[in-house]
């Protein structure tokens, strides 16, 4: 690799102060790390050896966490179009073209998202003269995965755009913004253009061919909620739900697989899991987030059904966990370290009450089918409060100390 | 009552290059320096010796004037061959070129018994003309102690759990004597108690089981269980407007000398330790040894760091430079100045991390030793990761909340927060593990400095 950090080093005065391209040294910089850890040495004093890890470790980690619920959104994309055409009923067939179809979809999102994202982070490092922020690679990745594949990519630049500047760059980047920048892409997109991401027939792609008799595109949530309002038990309507395309499509085991139409990676119980157990193996995402989640939807499902007053609030609360976006926003949104509660104990009441939020607004709500994204925006906003006070219980454990 | 304290939070830095328990033949150092960079707080450094002028062992060099009762001196006879400033005259290094046998200033000698009737006026004045005091740490700030204050007790960590840190018990063999007098002495000047902490694991030395008139305390678990700071927050915190004090083995050692044999003996063994030395084992010098000897000769390649101290809190000095006051360890590591292409990407076994997103399956060799260079391993950021530094500090303390608010000089945070416990080397571990590579050590320095001199 000598032939290119001698180019590297050929360029690097042209970027440097007083050459012709100063103004561009951190689109250089980005370019360099990226190729090559830098032959930073430790200062004089302090610790004179340090951590193999840095920052884009970290973040790349995150990335390879999502991958595979990427790849199962692909081809889950390919295998709802398949399925709502009536071009095949089985998983496994045709898997070539269904992957096909999944991949000229979800790509181009995936593209544009970093795209859009890069432009707006590289603009912001030239203008403001700060390092390009790691933690685009996350951001990149995890917008395409909780948008539907049949949006228009304008949207999802807009959106990307949006959230980049809005969410992030406004509070000086990567490590000071306050809410989950993904999160915020989504919400942008949930107001502004709700027709292409709460409808009822969105979310598959139909292409050119007409669907099959009775399909309906509505996704598991929406489903659960109409049976709530008309009364029937929630479980029986999933269970008898799109019988067009095949027995058991919003079964207990396909939630929880994810073969369903819903967001491009949000729909797979699973593969979130997975994920999850990467980024607690690597010891990336905190634990006791991802589990107080969990469990906050699920003692938040326990408490609807004692005082459940319709089907909806009466169904079992392990549903909660496999249908919508829970598990994918609990594993990858609510345990962003940033936008998070950052003491340990705060991290417990930050999750559990993010999986409470969530069953609150999917269950009582009227206007929103999921609520795992509003959840976390909330209590984005309010880890800081809840910070406050675990640090707070800190200082007076000191002070109590003291009178002793 | 003595505790036992098991403490699971740190991580021990287990590197290639350890001592061998043995006096290793190294040709013994010419000069010697003091540093007054050494000293912590010293403020107004004054020298009372001009370049040519002889002096003893124990013959006052340097005071400062903010504390002038106590003197700095000579750790070796000979004559002053240089006194090196630097930017806006500040004081850097008085250098001494040593006899080739060495004179002692005499100072009162005092028989084991005449000790315990010795007055606390008394003890207190010998040992700060015959140049021990600044043995003596005050906590908080971790400045050399004041005469004036009663501490309400005195910490001696018998133990150093950094990476390749030199062993006790071979550092201080044979000198049970003046140890004893040295505790003997320490006894005078607190209202409280002395505790002597050891290791939890493995037989005690000698010379911290058999010590009269201390507190024993045992803690095991990893670094940094060995950091006095560490030990003092689990035993008898310090509080807004508390004073301790604590001292190296190896200062008591020395106030023993004094006491008992009338002279100031600045001799100690020093560990020349680290993966690119060739000959590690303990040599025999003076305080502030120029370290060019231990270095020339002895190291596998040229482009190499040399530490003074540890890795953790060391200082890089020159080839030629000297070992600082308070060290007792040399470390050589190979200096990290190269660019490795995708070095952030690569799967690697080769790199210690204290983060699984990188050293994933280290758990399978647990008491596998690293080679690591000087590279940063990445460059500054934001505070991203959490829940990584509590991990690594073994106190009730928030290390993140306790940085952003020294950054944001917010007094009160700082105060309520624990800056009064902490000292550099107990939050040095965060310094190592963050992955944001943040100046730590130098953020907590800071913070003391404000709440001292405001």
């Amino acid at each position: 690799m000598k032939f290119l950090r001698d180019l590297l080093d050929k360029q690097k005065p042209l970027f440097q102060k007083g050459g012709k391209l100063e103004n561009l040294y951190y689109l250089y910089e980005a370019g360099e790390t990226f190729l090559f850890k830098p032959n930073h040495t430790a200062g004089i004093k302090g610790t004179q050896v340090k951590d193999a890890i840095d920052l884009k470790r970290m973040m790349i980690t995150v990335v390879i966490a999502m991958i595979p619920c990427l790849l199962f959104g692909i081809y889950n994309t390919g295998h709802q179009h398949f399925l709502a055409t009536g071009q095949t009923a089985g998983l496994w067939e045709d898997f070539g073209p269904k992957l096909l179809v999944g991949l000229k979809l979800v790509l181009p999102i995936v593209i544009v998202a970093y795209a859009a994202g890069g432009l707006v982070e590289a603009a912001f490092a030239v203008i403001r003269k700060h390092p390009i922020n790691e933690g685009f690679l996350v951001t990149g990745m995890l917008i395409p995965l909780v948008v539907p594949a049949t949006l228009p990519l304008w949207q999802v630049a807009l959106a990307t755009i949006f959230a980049v500047v809005i969410a992030k760059e406004v509070f000086g980047g990567t490590g000071m913004n306050i809410l989950n920048v993904a999160m915020t892409a989504r919400a942008f997109l949930y107001f502004a253009y709700p027709a292409q991401i709460s409808g009822d027939q969105v979310w598959t792609y139909l292409g050119d061919k007409a669907p099959v008799d009775g399909f309906s595109g509505a996704t598991a949530l929406a489903v659960a909620y109409t049976a709530g309002v008309e009364g029937q038990p929630v479980t029986q309507a999933l269970a008898e739900h799109n019988a067009a395309l095949g027995e058991g499509l919003f079964s207990f085991m396909n939630l929880f697989i994810g073969w369903i139409p819903g967001s491009i990676g949000e729909t797979s119980t699973l593969m979130a899991l997975i994920g999850a157990v990467i980024l607690i193996a690597t010891g990336v995402a905190s634990w006791k987030i991802i589990v107080s989640g969990f469990a906050g939807a699920y003692v938040m499902g326990l408490v609807m059904n004692l005082f459940a007053v319709n089907e909806y609030m009466a169904m079992a609360p392990e549903y909660h966990w496999v249908i919508g976006g829970l598990a994918f926003g609990v594993v990858f949104m609510a345990t962003d370290p940033v936008s998070a509660a950052q003491t340990e104990v705060g991290k417990w009441i930050y999750g559990f009450l993010i999986g409470v939020l969530t069953v609150i607004i999917r269950v009582t709500n009227p206007a929103y089918p999921e609520g795992i994204m509003l959840a976390v925006l909330f209590m984005n906003v309010f880890a800081p409060l809840i910070d406050y006070y675990v640090v707070k219980a800190n200082k007076k454990r000191r002070l109590q100390r003291a009178t002793v | 009552m003595s505790k036992t304290v098991k403490l699971k939070k740190g991580f021990d830095i287990k590197l290639v290059g350890e001592a061998e328990k043995q006096l290793a033949d190294f040709k013994p150092a010419k000069t010697f320096a003091i540093k007054p960079t050494d000293f912590i707080g010293m403020q107004r450094p004054k020298v009372t010796v001009n370049e040519g002028d002889t002096v003893k062992a124990g013959t006052p060099i340097l005071f400062d004037k903010a504390m002038e009762k106590v003197q700095y001196v000579a750790p070796v006879s000979g004559e002053i061959v240089e006194i090196k400033r630097g930017d806006r005259r500040k004081l850097l290094e008085i250098k001494i070129l040593a006899d080739s046998s060495i004179s002692y200033e005499s100072f009162d000698k005092f028989s084991e018994d005449a000790l315990r009737s010795l007055s606390k006026q008394d003890a207190i004045e010998q040992m700060c003309k015959g140049g021990v005091w600044p043995q003596i740490i005050q906590r908080p700030f971790g400045i050399v102690a004041n005469p004036e204050d009663t501490p309400k007790s005195i910490f001696i960590s018998g133990f150093d759990s950094h990476p390749l840190a030199p062993d006790y018990g071979f550092l201080l063999q044979g000198e049970e004597k003046y140890f004893q007098a040295g505790i003997d002495v320490l006894s005078k000047l607190t209202s409280g108690k002395i505790h002597l902490n050891v290791k939890g694991e493995g037989a005690v030395p000698a010379i911290f089981a058999n010590a009269k008139g201390v507190e024993l305390n045992k803690f095991s678990g990893p670094h940094p269980a060995g950091n006095v700071g560490v030990q003092i927050h689990h035993i008898d915190p310090i509080n807004k407007g508390d004073i301790v004090w604590t001292i190296h083995p190896y200062g008591v050692v020395q106030i023993g000398k004094l006491f008992l044999e009338g002279k100031y003996d600045a001799s100690k063994l020093v560990a020349v330790t680290g993966s690119e030395a060739v000959k590690k084992g303990y040599v025999k010098t003076y305080i502030g040894a120029c370290v060019d000897p231990l270095v020339a000769g002895n190291i596998k390649q040229d482009n190499i760091r040399v530490v003074s101290g540890n890795v953790l809190t060391g200082e890089k000095i020159n080839r030629d430079g000297y070992i600082g006051y308070y060290h007792h360890q040399i470390t050589l590591l190979p200096e990290g100045n190269q660019y490795e292409f995708l070095g952030w990407m690569k799967p690697t076994a080769s790199r210690l991390s204290y983060h699984r997103a990188l050293g994933l399956l280290s758990f399978l060799s647990p008491n596998k030793e690293y080679v690591l260079d000087t590279n940063t391993n990445g460059e500054e950021r934001a505070f991203v990761q959490t829940g990584v530094f509590e991990s690594v500090t073994p106190m009730d303390i928030l290390p993140v909340y306790l940085l952003k608010a020294i950054l944001a000089e917010d007094f009160d945070e700082m105060e309520e927060l624990g800056i009064y416990e902490v000292v550099e080397e107990d939050l040095a571990l965060c310094e190592f593990v963050d992955v944001s590579k943040h100046p730590v050590q130098e953020i907590v320095r800071k913070g003391i400095d404000l709440i001292q001199y405001s």
